[in-house]
């Protein structure tokens, strides 16, 4: 059993488990931190975006000043955002069987990997998974392609020319397998490869491994899985959490008895307490909105964000915000709100009980109804109508590389009077806001990420007891900016197993059984026999057929009956099949009492001699000598079939059969 | 023996009151607990005191599944959970558990407020019956013990409405409740996996009938409500609040749109509006058109349909009425009905299915003079049309259905027995399989032979494997290994693997024959000879000539020797183990014939 992994964030995995027969790709996460190297893309036309200067090298030639730009200190990449991929040549992804999704954030690269490796396996995923993962690639398309751009820089991607560039370009990895966003028609097409799946459902891969996903409290119908056979069982966590917010809680009774636990996905921000945050995030709205100033929230359009409309619905009234518009700017914001509604079944328990009564579960629909939340595709058309500050905008892209985010940094950023406060916790806020320096408006720091801590994963370990941990090499040490945390790491017994990109791990278990069926008509024709108190055996002689990886054992065919006279038999047909297995035998013979079993069968002139290991009967009439020792018998005869059969039925009395 | 009972409490060989239970290795499932609709006396609910007349039934019973949320097919829950007294799960889906309270509650409003029965189950007891209410996901596979599992499929027919896999280690039944193999206006088309279990408990509402073409009954159903309506009539369409009615006013809505219509179109009851609520919040349960379109236009946000008022039915000139309950049994459907039934202008559409004993039933069979309450007799003048909207699979939809779960045998339930019978022919010819109907109160038994599972030590399989792969593969080969039994763990491991597991020596148990051959010469020449006679019989074994004289086939030892006291015999020695014994004792006889003269 193999892992190969072949992405190294630890919120953002790929990995390929070989189990059994089986190739099983576990998530398939991009890593889009990538595009902070790259200037914003504007909605409109930006002239401080277009004037920045070109960056040149320290003795001046400027051979590069058309691909990176300057500003206030950091160079850029001006050119179409990439994207930074799994690992594709480690292994050969068209072997790839089924890929596992665990949530809608880690499906991003699912397009590349589908499309353009010679996939041709099945996806499996939840419907709140797909649904809202597909709203999450259309954003992303959108973003990207209404604002064309025609350069596409390359020249900086030489590995000589990189070399001489400043940091952080210069320690990018892998930039020459860096891609442009895949096109819509590559997200449908993906998605068309998508099996949905509902949590605690078995899925049968090939008759040989059998995955279950499982609720993981993180997002809308998040999953961990389960991928086990009959006597091996592996879990695969990623991205849960432990807190009530508004998804099912998360299922960890299911992964106790594990072998492997492969644990991915845990908080980003380790160190902040998510219900803290989101305190923080009201009371900085409230004050910058009193001081007359405008929020701008860069958020993804789906997950926190459903939380945050939540809090803000019962804090707007108390905090005397209600004549404060708020707006949700995203292609797919509509689409959003009205999904997180139907998807009663994924959500807590409290969410669901709404739908009984029937309401809608999430408040956002009062918010809307009551025209205090209003949504818009994007900041053209009706939204400008209706735009009136001072305001709350909720939009993406949270790297503010692109999407209409990009347009409010623009137009608030030289304002004190405005905030903008980041709530995601996928790209760090100093590096996000650097195209935009210098920046007058207020930003605020309040990273939401309810995923497990590093105190909730030994709670959660402790409770399942897996035999061995597998982790990114990340959890296994504290983090590099907080060294003496030695609390901010997996502490695990035995110690986690750690990965890195492109590294293959061979996992340590070992396996002994299969699961196989015997027949009834063979289980009716067993006969057991107790060896030692509560332990019984039979010997089984059976035909084994194997058909879809599922074995069964039969009875043992009858022995055929020679067909016709007419045909003459070749000589070969009567040589025995010495493949028959005979069993083998254990015990010992009592010497006086086989004596005594023979006198009764008719021997008469039995002699007895001793010798140094044992005896030897003599049936001297016979001309047959038994030797007896402790763990063998040797019968010497003439070759009287009939005599040597009638001594071993004898022998074999004494003896059992395995 | 291992065998699988089915008795259908209610629903053999009749439709209404579906309640069937099954035993399955030992474990007990009541599958629906339905009223019927044709009766208001005892025989209204299925008699419980089949199940055990003393003791409690929570102790016989494992769980209680529910199919969907028709009266026929719950109605009688709160009276077994509360009255009879059952505190064991009970399964459902998410929108069954849903809407199910609400109908209780209306059947329950009925019952005791209108015509005033007594000892009936209370709004509370419907409460505290849905406490015990454990809402199944669809494909879910669901722990109901450490040995009892079941799992939802989709069924069509109404919002929520499954199908149930029970199963216990290897065996296992489905039953279908309601279903619907093609997806209508608001719904999608039943689906079950190749689950082959050994029972398909089906429905049968349709066992006869073919039906044409959705789109042609819904075309028919348009025309005769527009020509009702242009010629000033009113159109009452007799529906159940949930299910038919939605699809419906789906089409009538559609309609009107694209006709521009201006007669009005009413929906009856308050429970309208929270209705197709449910169904926008249920939206992953509809149809896939609905499903991918929500975002744009919600399909259950209707227009041009308005909540009726009691005093709309005597308002003059045309309009549309859907109004509950289904079978013109009781309620606003009947009262609209007897104020409209005398005007030949008007026309009542029956679009379900209508169970014997109800006005529906007694219209549709063509009684045009009904005795109601106070010996009043009721003239039916209005036009009376039949149009079979029921989302119930037809005969060719249920022999599809057990294509699809390639079913060991089938059991029909939910039917009129002569159509069953028809059904049960049809299902035997074609499916080579045993089908069955019994009568309420009567078993089915099945014999199931249960496989065995073990686990079979890989050094074991793989060695098995692996001569499986060996070109005379062909032959049947047999596997040899050694079972332990220790608890209920059953392990099968090679005879070498289970001695030393069990810290036992082998006893080797060996053969020597002596073979006399008269021969005079010497003893080397003799197993040279002996050599190259074995070697041209045995092609197909390893036949070896050892440095130290003697002859190997295999692991069996052939050597000549001098005989003591004759010197024109010699003796071969063969010598074999017990495991060898067919060769060994094969090499004794061919032997014994003597050599081939050399040539």
């Amino acid at each position: 059993m193999k892992l190969y992994c072949l992405s190294g964030h630890p919120t953002l995995p790929c990995n390929v488990l070989k189990f059994k027969s089986t190739t099983i790709m576990l998530d398939c996460g991009l890593d889009m931190t990538s595009t902070l190297n790259f200037l914003p893309l504007p909605l409109v036309q930006s002239p401080r975006l277009s004037s920045l200067p070109g960056w040149s090298l320290k003795d001046g030639n400027a051979f590069l000043d058309k691909e990176l730009k300057e500003c206030s200190g950091h160079v850029f990449v001006d050119s179409v955002p990439e994207f930074c991929l799994p690992e594709t040549e480690l292994i050969d992804l068209s072997t790839v069987d089924v890929i596992l999704i665990s949530n809608y954030h880690c499906m991003m690269a699912l397009p590349y990997i589908t499309e353009h490796t010679g996939f041709t396996g099945t996806v499996y995923a939840t419907e709140p998974t797909v649904q809202i993962g597909r709203l999450l690639m259309e954003e992303l398309v959108n973003f990207i392609e209404r604002v064309p751009k025609a350069q596409s820089a390359s020249l900086w991607k030489n590995k000589d020319i990189q070399r001489l560039l400043p940091s952080p370009l210069k320690d990018a990895v892998e930039v020459s397998t860096w891609r442009r966003c895949y096109t819509m028609q590559e997200v449908n097409s993906a998605l068309s490869k998508i099996q949905l799946v509902g949590y605690s459902q078995k899925i049968e891969l090939f008759g040989a491994v059998q995955v279950t996903p499982l609720s993981s409290g993180y997002a809308l119908g998040s999953s961990n899985w389960i991928i086990q056979s009959h006597y091996e069982k592996v879990s695969y966590v990623s991205g849960s959490s432990l807190l009530t917010t508004h998804p099912q809680p998360m299922d960890q009774a299911s992964l106790k008895n594990s072998d492997v636990l492969i644990l991915t996905g845990l908080t980003q921000i380790p160190t902040a307490n998510p219900d803290g945050m989101v305190g923080e995030f009201c009371s900085n709205l409230a004050l910058t909105v009193r001081n007359g100033g405008n929020v701008l929230v860069p958020c993804y359009p789906s997950g926190v964000i459903y939380d945050l409309l939540e809090c803000l619905y019962q804090y707007i009234d108390s905090a005397g915000l209600s004549s404060i518009p708020f707006y949700f700017i995203s292609p797919v914001a509509n689409s959003s709100l009205e999904f997180s509604q139907i998807f009663a079944e994924w959500l807590c328990h409290n969410k669901q009980t709404k739908v009984y009564l029937p309401e809608p579960p999430f408040p956002h629909a009062e918010l809307i109804q009551t025209n205090k939340l209003k949504h818009y595709p994007s900041i053209h058309g009706d939204f400008s109508n209706d735009f009136r500050q001072p305001c709350v905008v909720f939009t993406g892209h949270p790297s503010l590389r692109f999407g209409d985010v990009v347009h409010f940094m623009e137009l608030w950023g030289k304002s004190s009077l405005n905030t903008v406060i980041f709530t995601e916790p996928d790209f760090s806020y100093l590096e996000a806001l650097a195209p935009y320096q210098p920046l007058a408006m207020k930003c605020i720091y309040c990273p939401i990420d309810t995923r497990l801590n590093f105190i909730q994963v030994s709670k959660l370990l402790k409770e399942v007891q897996p035999l061995h941990v597998v982790c990114p090499e990340q959890y296994t040490q504290p983090p590099p900016a907080q060294s003496h945390r030695m609390d901010l790491m997996v502490d695990c017994q035995p110690p986690a197993m750690s990965y890195r990109r492109a590294e293959v791990l061979a996992l340590p278990f070992k396996r002994r059984y299969e699961k196989i069926e015997i027949m009834p008509e063979l289980a009716d024709s067993l006969v057991p026999m107790e060896i030692k108190p509560g332990i019984s055996l039979a010997t089984v002689s059976a035909v084994l057929r194997t058909k879809d990886n599922k074995h069964v054992l039969q009875p043992p065919p009858r022995p055929t009956q020679p067909t016709g006279g007419k045909k003459r038999k070749r000589a070969s047909d009567d040589i025995p099949d010495c493949k028959v297995l005979k069993p083998l035998l254990s015990g010992s013979i009592p010497v006086d009492q086989f004596v005594q079993t023979l006198e009764k069968h008719g021997f008469s002139d039995i002699k007895v001699e001793d010798t140094a290991k044992g005896h030897i009967v003599l049936l001297q009439e016979a001309e047959t000598l038994i030797q007896i020792e402790e763990d063998s018998t040797h019968i010497i005869c003439d070759d009287d079939e009939v005599l040597r059969v009638r001594l071993r039925d004898l022998v074999l009395k004494f003896l059992q059969k395995f | 023996m291992p065998e699988i009972r089915v008795t259908p409490l209610g629903a053999g060989q009749d439709v209404g009151r579906s309640c069937i239970l099954v035993s399955i290795a030992g474990k007990n499932v009541m599958l629906d607990c339905g009223m019927h609709m044709g009766f208001s006396d005892d025989r209204r609910f299925p008699d419980f005191s089949y199940i055990t007349r003393s003791g409690r039934l929570t102790d016989f019973l494992d769980c209680v599944i529910i199919s969907h949320f028709h009266l026929d097919h719950c109605g009688a829950l709160p009276y077994f959970s509360e009255m009879v007294g059952y505190d064991g799960p009970i399964y459902m889906t998410q929108p069954t558990q849903a809407i199910c309270p609400i109908l209780l509650e209306d059947y329950r409003k009925i019952a005791v407020d209108k015509k005033g029965e007594a000892n009936f189950f209370t709004s509370q007891m419907i409460k505290d019956c849905m406490k015990k209410v454990v809402a199944v996901h669809l494909h879910q596979t669901v722990q109901v013990d450490d040995e009892l599992e079941i799992k939802a499929y989709y069924a069509g027919h109404v919002l929520g409405a499954a199908m149930f896999q029970i199963k216990v280690g290897s065996e296992s039944v489905v039953y279908t409740g309601d279903y619907n193999m093609t997806p209508d206006r608001h719904l999608g088309a039943a689906w079950i996996d190749k689950c082959r279990p050994n029972l398909l408990i089906t429905e049968s509402t349709y066992a006869t009938t073919i039906r044409d073409s959705k789109r042609c009954r819904e075309r028919d159903f348009l025309k005769k409500v527009h020509e009702t309506v242009e010629r000033g009539g009113k159109v009452l369409i007799p529906v159940f609040a949930l299910g038919r009615a939605q699809e419906l006013c789906i089409l009538l809505e559609t309609f009107w749109e694209r006709m521009d219509l201006k007669a009005p179109i009413y929906f009856s009851t308050g429970l309208t509006e929270k209705a197709n609520h449910y169904y926008k919040l249920f939206i992953p349960w509809t149809n896939q058109k609905i499903r991918k379109t929500f975002v744009q236009r919600n399909m259950f946000e209707f227009k041009h349909i308005k909540a009726f008022d009691r005093a709309f039915a005597d308002s003059p000139g045309p309009m549309v009425v859907f109004a509950t309950p289904g079978m013109l049994h009781a309620g606003q459907s009947l009262q609209i009905f007897r104020k409209w039934a005398g005007n030949e202008k008007n026309m009542v559409i029956m679009p379900g299915y209508c169970v014997q004993g109800t006005v529906g039933h007694k219209i549709l069979s063509g009684q045009r003079k009904l005795e109601m309450e106070g010996r009043q007799v009721l003239e039916v003048k209005m036009q009376v049309e039949y149009m079979s909207f029921s989302a119930h699979a037809d005969a060719k939809g249920i022999m599809q259905l057990v294509g699809q779960a390639e079913p060991e045998n089938v059991l029909l339930v939910h039917g009129e027995a002569k159509k069953m019978e028809f059904l049960k022919q049809k299902i035997e010819q074609e499916f080579r399989v045993s089908c069955y109907m019994p009568a309420n109160g009567e078993t089915v038994t099945l014999p199931t032979s249960p496989s065995i599972p073990v686990g079979i030590s890989l050094g074991l399989l793989k060695r098995e494997m692996a001569q499986g792969l060996l070109p005379d593969a062909k032959k049947p080969r047999l596997l040899h290994g050694t079972l332990i039994m220790k608890d209920s763990n059953f392990r099968l491991v090679s005879s070498e693997q289970a001695l030393k597991e069990l810290g036992l020596a082998e006893h080797q148990l060996r053969f020597t024959c002596r073979v006399h051959l008269h021969d005079t010469r010497k003893e080397q020449e003799m197993a040279m000879r002996v050599y190259s006679h074995l070697k041209s019989v045995l092609k197909d074994h390893c036949v070896q000539h050892l440095p130290d004289g003697s002859v190997t086939v295999e692991s069996i030892l052939v050597q000549a020797a001098a005989h003591s006291e004759d010197p024109g015999t010699k003796v071969l020695l063969v010598s074999w183990t017990y495991q060898d014994e067919e060769l060994g004792s094969y090499l004794t006889s061919l032997l014994k014939k003597g050599l081939p003269q050399a040539s």
